[in-house]
């Protein structure tokens, strides 16, 4: 029995594996058709839950090509979760290693940037603060005030004009993306995800806001990367965004 | 940068962004469309294993929606159907255009 159990995922992720020794049917025969059936089924759902996910790769791959690497994923990444909408969590560290797609250097972050926007669909809600409490607290004391960030925001560093290449494959009539980094930033304000495109330095500030630095401290963050970081334009896209539901001082 | 002048920076750039924000044309609010998304561009950003993502059968399809501002769903023209009855999209799922 532990011999079946040992065999029995290396043989379904491979299918030039036997089938698994000692496999019966209801009444003692020998299963190896109805594994066969089986392994195909999992391997078939595991590409098509790959190719719902990630619409821009496969757009820009093209459809036969995303199959062929999609199944090849598949055979080294079985699922960890049963949760299949984040099926492909290890897909854009794939698509880089493959010295195949070594040109295409910007489809690691387009794989992210899809992983993100299933993300932040399946957050949790939240209720954004009032702007008016932001509004309240005293100018010279914002420097040293952090803010909560909603469960559903996502930030994808990159140094492609990532969210102009997104848009170009995913929207039709979209201009060609212009040859500059964005970071994108993912807020949720109504049902759906919305990536923003943001200047260098824009991911460092949110994710040092998402991780409690004070106002203060996520700027020079931003700064850090970027000389002439603005964090007003971003702070725009957090308040439109619903995103801010929190802010304390010290 | 001083400490001043980095409080300074942030105070600025919070009000713009507060300023901003107050102004009505952001607050343009988004209602469900039904019958008007394309086959398999129904907007559902849930993804794989879920019951609705691209799961629009045909274009136009009755019950699939799709964010558009509010206000504008029953406004938005398209094409007749194939008998010449005209279409339109609607607040509520339709019974129109669905999956055979």
């Amino acid at each position: 029995m532990t011999g079946l159990i040992d065999d029995f995922l290396p043989a379904l992720m491979d299918p030039d594996r036997p089938v698994p020794q000692g496999l019966q049917d209801g009444t003692g025969r020998p299963a190896g058709r109805r594994f066969n059936v089986y392994r195909n089924n999992v391997t078939a759902s595991l590409i098509a839950a790959l190719e719902q996910g990630f619409p821009a790769v496969s757009k820009l791959l093209g459809a036969q090509n995303f199959t062929g690497l999609a199944r090849a994923y598949q055979q080294d990444n079985p699922p960890r979760s049963q949760l299949m909408m984040h099926y492909g969590e290890d897909f854009p560290a794939f698509l880089e290693a493959t010295p195949q797609l070594a040109h295409l250097g910007y489809l690691g972050d387009v794989a992210r940037l899809e992983l993100a926007l299933r993300r932040s669909y399946h957050a949790a809600d939240s209720t954004p603060l009032d702007p008016a409490a932001l509004a309240a607290i005293a100018p010279e004391d914002l420097a040293a005030t952090s803010v909560t960030l909603a469960p559903a925001i996502e930030v994808i560093p990159s140094p492609w004009p990532l969210h102009a290449i997104w848009t170009y494959t995913m929207i039709p009539g979209i201009p060609k993306p212009p040859p500059q980094p964005q970071d994108v930033l993912i807020t949720r304000p109504d049902f759906d995800p919305v990536a923003h495109p943001m200047p260098k330095g824009g991911a460092a500030f949110v994710a040092a806001l998402r991780e409690g630095a004070t106002l203060g401290a996520a700027h020079e963050a931003g700064i850090a990367r970027n000389d002439s970081f603005d964090p007003a334009p971003i702070l725009g896209l957090l308040l439109a965004g619903a995103a801010i539901t929190g802010a304390r001082q010290g | 940068m001083s400490t001043m002048m980095k409080s300074l920076a942030i105070a600025g750039a919070m009000a713009t962004a507060l300023a901003a924000h107050s102004t009505p044309a952001q607050a343009q609010a988004k209602e469900k469309c039904f019958g008007v998304s394309l086959a398999g561009q129904n907007d559902c950003a849930a993804g794989p294993g879920t019951t609705c993502a691209g799961s629009s059968k045909v274009d136009y399809q009755g019950n699939a929606w799709t964010l558009v501002d509010a206000g504008t769903c029953t406004e938005i023209e398209l094409p007749a159907m194939a008998d010449g009855t005209e279409r339109k999209g609607s607040l509520e799922a339709l019974d129109r255009d669905l999956p055979a």
